[in-house]
């Protein structure tokens, strides 16, 4: 038996809302499936099952905001005798069945991205778990609901649970009365996510040694190459200059492992495998990492694919769980209509960050010539408890390199 | 299709890439990336709808000429033969 928590998507994640799950108790999982979906700060986010199993039993209910590693699932391993007294394969009533027919978008806001509020059954999934309070019972969503929204749900003589149990559906009734509107916390995501950014960046400053290092790369070869490139591409083939740069860093880290890798409880573990977090900036205010798996085995046609494809799931929806685990090193990448440059802040338990400047013209001399070219800054925050500024010079000329033969990049 | 039509379509596309950004007060000669805060990938993500909904493909040379969104609608109108121009 194993337990399914509520997954961490980043240090600064406190809590998560279970938007929906995707399994019912019976179900078989193979290792990635995905089993829920998860409201968060950032969007929503596919969690992922890392074993082969059957779930056995869920342990909190769509809607309901947990604890970072509190339990949701319980889950039957794969190699494990089933015990007669798990749950049975079919149990009568599938948890979903029932949700379907509750008037679930009753109280959803305008705002389609809202946490969807989906529980007018949750009491009779978790009767064990209703609390008595006097004789009025509550679901622990509903008091937690409450409590959030600072509702006496004693005022309620009864709700509309079995019993009379008070549910979820009832506190946002109350709400959406007392305010002629529901207000789900979604109004303040926003200043959440905020507090959450201020938390870990506190922190990385705090706890991390930062030094910083930056270096102009000049971008007159990489640029013809991607010209070339494009010249009679169709737009979906067309690939924009970061894909390149993502590469070259992408390529480098591996003879530097002193940047890529954690430092957790006090020592540096040093990873193997590049999985480049690309930070990206959501409309409407924010920030998140999403990670780049085995990066540095992409060619730029197939970085870019990737750029593409998580910018869109990291602004729509969509993005997996692992994404938001698993990078070992951050770029920052501010985009052409940024600034020269960024000295940034690394994102423990990261020990660097590369940031990358806006593109740009200048006076450049080569063998005392003065031409005009096209450069990048690239700055380099590295924590100097794990390396020197010696490495972090030499990762960077190696990342010129590269620029410099971008064939080398393929 | 009228140039109308084309600004129409535009503020669609637009939309449907940043959902939040504010078009109604949109200056349509302001440069268009910089008032709707849309970075590369996105100013790629608008292109490529156009390419596929209005059936206009720009080639990266032309960039520069479709910074604004009247820049973009008189580009797209001037690359599609069946915009009859009547709304001026």
């Amino acid at each position: 038996m194993k337990q399914l928590t509520m997954p961490s998507f980043g240090a600064d994640m406190a809590t998560g809302i279970i938007a929906q799950w995707k399994v019912q108790p019976g179900d078989k999982v193979q290792k990635g499936d995905i089993v829920a979906s998860i409201d968060t700060m950032k969007g929503l986010i596919d969690m992922e099952v890392f074993d082969d199993g059957v779930i056995n039993k869920l342990l909190a209910a769509e809607g309901e905001d947990i604890e970072v590693g509190q339990p949701i699932a319980q889950l039957t391993l794969a190699d494990e005798p089933r015990s007669a007294t798990e749950a049975p394969k079919h149990p009568q009533a599938p948890l979903g069945q029932k949700s379907i027919s509750a008037p679930k978008d009753k109280h959803q806001s305008r705002n389609p991205s809202a946490p969807r509020v989906d529980l007018a059954s949750d009491s009779d999934r978790f009767p064990e778990d209703n609390e008595v309070a006097g004789r009025r019972r509550i679901s622990p969503a509903a008091r937690q609901k409450a409590a959030e929204l600072a509702i006496d749900w004693r005022q309620l003589q009864t709700g509309s649970g079995p019993q009379g149990a008070i549910v979820l559906d009832d506190i946002m009734t109350m709400a959406k009365a007392s305010t002629g509107e529901a207000h789900y916390p979604e109004a303040d995501s926003s200043q959440q996510m905020r507090e959450a950014i201020a938390a870990v960046v506190s922190r990385s400053k705090r706890d991390i040694p930062h030094y910083y290092l930056q270096q102009d790369i000049q971008l007159d070869n990489a640029l013809a190459w991607l010209a070339e490139y494009n010249q009679g591409r169709t737009m979906d083939e067309r690939m924009l200059l970061s894909a390149l740069l993502y590469c070259a860093i992408a390529k480098a880290l591996p003879s530097f492992p002193q940047f890529n890798g954690f430092y957790l409880q006090g020592r540096y573990q040093a990873q193997e495998l590049v999985h480049l977090g690309n930070a990206i900036s959501l409309h409407g205010g924010g920030l998140m990492v999403a990670a780049i798996h085995h990066a540095q085995q992409l060619n730029p046609a197939q970085m870019m694919l990737k750029l593409r494809d998580q910018v869109l799931r990291a602004r729509e929806g969509g993005l997996r769980m692992s994404e938001m685990q698993d990078a070992t090193i951050t770029v920052s990448n501010l985009g052409d209509r940024g600034t020269d440059s960024m000295q940034s802040i690394i994102f423990p338990p990261q020990v660097a960050i590369v940031a990358l400047g806006r593109q740009r013209c200048v006076p450049w001399v080569v063998d005392e010539q003065v031409s005009i070219a096209h450069i990048v800054t690239v700055s380099l925050a590295a924590d100097h408890r794990v390396s020197d500024g010696h490495a972090g010079a030499r990762l960077l000329n190696k990342i010129d390199h590269l620029l410099q033969n971008p064939e080398l990049l393929i | 299709m009228s140039t109308q039509d084309i600004k129409t379509s535009l503020c669609r596309l637009i939309l449907q890439i940043a959902p939040e950004a504010d078009i109604d007060s949109l200056d349509p000669r302001a440069d268009m990336r910089d008032e709707l805060d849309l970075d590369s990938m996105d100013f790629l993500r608008l292109l490529t709808s156009i390419d596929k909904e209005i059936q206009v493909n720009i080639p990266e040379s032309d960039y520069g000429q479709v910074n604004s969104l009247q820049a973009l609608t008189e580009y797209i109108a001037k690359h599609r033969p069946d915009v009859s121009d009547n709304t001026e």
